[in-house]
């Protein structure tokens, strides 16, 4: 029961399929349970296709399943409405996309505000100064002005990171993060995200199909056609 | 290390602190699409230009025809009711055809005009009374005979109606016994100037013979032709009607108001009461046409500027699709995306406006200075609120369709847009 209370998300017959009520329905996650403690860095692997994505936008409140329930926090989320979905996402999720999905129109600093500032309005200056410490934290201390336009894709991914941490959110979620860096790069943002997960102490989940990333991971989660067919901790 | 979950930041989570979020959104996406941005302003100001000119040019235009018409007339003129022939009343149970004659009305005085005219100087709406007689005379001088409409003023009262001094062509106003003014026309027929004498007959009284003390051109031929004022108590005299009068004029301070004014009147006194706007049902006819041809011109530009706006922004929901699911991954409500769109909405309209507003005082300004110059046209300020707060009322209206259709878009499949 103690593990169960310490635990971040937890999911009982998880189920999702696209398309429903419609003769193109189809069933892609079927039936997962699983259980993400507090201080887990987890990486979710599996081929292409086999809903790692699907199960990231669940779990994330960016979709809702198709049947079974959802604990972010202990909080039952089926029922949640948009506005329900949005406070707990907001309060603790952060979200890393595999293309640095940041907005073009703001600077480095104001992305990494923005959550601040959609949850509370006009950031305190103890805000400013959080986000400038991330920023700062990843590197880019110099770029806060900066447009996403003109940083490189590292660069970027490493604003993005920064970003989904400025809540300090419980859960980070990270899809295919260093899918779109070179090999050197990817292992940078990759160890920025190990350190902010414990520095932070926040549970990670990270799709990945580098497999030296996942090695490097405390658990490994193996999703192969909408079923959990591994689950392995590489930590005692 | 501090705990993970329990987060620092302050748990205010008032709607007012997070419109400042949309706005700051709004603001920088507008900046962002500055291309759009500035076509759609500009459209919207050509549009706010062209109401503003136009409602200030009809205004103006009307305003100008309404002060030449009032200039010589009284806004509502009171008289006796009409009298109704007298019938015995019909047995009970039986049912009366009739058939009746009007009556021919005699000319007689409002009765009781003394404590009327007081009651309708205690009026709030009534700015000024003046009893007057009027009837018909022929004026003569020598062989010359022309027909005239004698009326007898108390100049003082009557001035506040017409101001006569200000249409003197020769002499000055006054009117002690004895003497009268004329109008221009009558002064050439007659050949008449200041100081001659006029033989006035209505045919009831022997002819008096008066001094001419001023010639008066009101510019309405009809009237220049036609009008002697007299003293009141000299014209009573002619007319027959000793210490009675035949009308009263009346001034309203809002002249629109004339009509309602004129009823109420009509039922406290158990007067007839007759409006200019009654007087001149034409003229009241073509303002209101002119009004109408207005109100469309506004219409028909707001509806062509609420498309341009709801079309410039559609195209920049899908530009910012991706960006949109972004927002709500990063916490953002669909009440704030929504909010966002609408903020774009209402500043496309109220900047616009203001450019707009600038762009109908230069016109305005170049047609007052190198127009034909027949009348001065104003911009009033309520106009340019009116245009400020439509054009940003039309804003948001026009944005609620793409702002709901942004706020609706499905996050995981907006992420995904490309
Ligand atoms: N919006 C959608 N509508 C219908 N089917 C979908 C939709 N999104 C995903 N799918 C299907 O769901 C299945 C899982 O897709 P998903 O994107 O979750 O896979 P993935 O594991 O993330 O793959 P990859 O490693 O290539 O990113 C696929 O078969 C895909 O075709
Ligand atoms: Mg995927």
């Amino acid at each position: 029961m103690s593990e169960m209370q310490d635990a971040v998300l937890r999911l009982a017959g998880l189920r999702k399929s696209y398309n429903e009520g419609r003769p193109n329905e189809a069933e892609v996650l079927h039936g997962l349970d699983l259980l993400i403690g507090r201080k887990d860095f987890a990486a979710l692997i599996g081929p292409s296709g086999s809903g790692k994505s699907t199960l990231l936008n669940l779990i994330g409140l960016l979709d809702q399943p198709s049947a079974g329930e959802l604990y972010l926090l202990g909080e039952p989320t089926r029922t949640m409405d948009d506005a329900g979905r949005t406070r707990l996402r907001g309060e603790s999720i952060g979200f890393v996309f595999q293309f640095h999905h940041l907005i073009q129109a703001f600077s480095a600093l104001d992305n990494v505000l923005m959550p601040l500032m959609l949850r509370h309005g006009r950031p305190s200056p103890g805000a400013v100064d959080r986000a400038r410490g991330l920023l700062a934290a990843v590197g880019l201390e110099k770029f806060a002005q900066t447009r996403p336009n003109q940083l490189s894709g590292g660069q970027q991914q490493r604003v993005a990171i920064a970003r989904a941490l400025v809540t300090e959110p419980a859960l980070l979620l990270a899809d295919e993060p260093t899918g779109n860096l070179d090999t050197h790069t990817a292992a940078e943002v990759f160890e920025l995200m190990r350190r902010f997960g414990r520095e932070a102490g926040c549970a990670v989940l990270l799709v990945t199909h580098d497999p030296r990333l996942s090695a490097a991971c405390d658990r490994t989660i193996d999703l192969v056609d909408g079923r959990i067919v591994s689950d392995t901790n590489s930590v005692a | 290390m501090n705990c993970p979950c329990s987060s620092t930041e302050r748990p205010v989570r008032s709607p007012v602190l997070k419109l400042w979020t949309a706005w700051v959104l709004a603001l920088q996406f507008l900046r962002d699409g500055r291309g759009q941005t500035v076509t759609i302003m500009v459209g919207v100001a050509v549009g706010v230009a062209v109401v503003v000119f136009v409602s200030a040019l009809i205004q103006g235009l009307q305003a100008n025809i309404v002060q030449r018409t009032l200039g010589t007339q009284a806004h509502i003129r009171v008289l006796s009711p009409d009298e109704l022939n007298l019938r015995p009343a019909s047995p009970a149970g039986t049912l009366q055809l009739v058939w009746e004659d009007k009556r021919a009305q005699r000319r007689r005085s409002i009765n009781n005009w003394q404590q009327v005219v007081a009651t309708l100087d205690a009026l709030q709406s009534v700015r000024a009374v003046s009893p007057v007689i009027a009837g018909p005379a022929f004026a003569g001088r020598g062989a010359a005979l022309e027909s005239v409409a004698l009326t007898g003023i108390d100049l003082l009262r009557y001035q506040r109606i017409i101001p006569l001094s200000d249409y003197i062509k020769e002499g000055r106003a006054r009117l002690e016994p004895g003497e009268a003014m004329i109008g221009s026309e009558l002064a050439t027929t007659l050949g008449l100037r200041v100081g001659d004498k006029l033989r006035l007959d209505t045919g009831r009284q022997n002819p008096a013979v008066v001094n001419v003390v001023a010639v008066f051109e009101l510019g309405v031929r009809e009237l220049d032709a036609r009008n002697v004022y007299l003293g009141l108590k000299q014209a009573q005299a002619l007319l027959s009607l000793p210490g009675g009068v035949t009308q009263l004029d009346l001034v309203v301070d809002d002249i629109f108001a004339a009509d309602r004014i004129a009823q109420r009147i009509a039922r406290l006194t158990a007067l007839q009461a007759e409006s200019w706007m009654e007087k001149n049902a034409q003229l009241m006819n073509a303002l209101s046409a002119q009004s109408l041809s207005t109100n469309m011109i506004i219409v028909f530009v707001s509806l062509s500027v609420a498309f341009g706006i709801a079309s410039v922004l559609s195209v920049s929901v899908v530009q910012r699709t991706r960006e949109i699911g972004i927002l709500r991954a990063m916490g953002a409500g669909r009440q704030q995306v929504l909010q966002v769109f609408l903020i774009q909405g209402a500043l496309y309209g109220l900047i616009g406006a203001l450019i707009g507003i600038a762009g109908a005082y230069v016109l305005v300004w170049v047609f007052n200075t190198f127009g034909p110059g027949l009348f001065y046209i104003p911009v009033p300020t309520t106009l340019v609120l009116f245009a400020l707060a439509l054009a940003t009322v039309v804003g948001v209206l026009a944005a609620a369709v793409p702002a709901r259709r942004a706020a609706m878009l499905d996050p995981v499949v907006a992420i995904r847009y490309v």
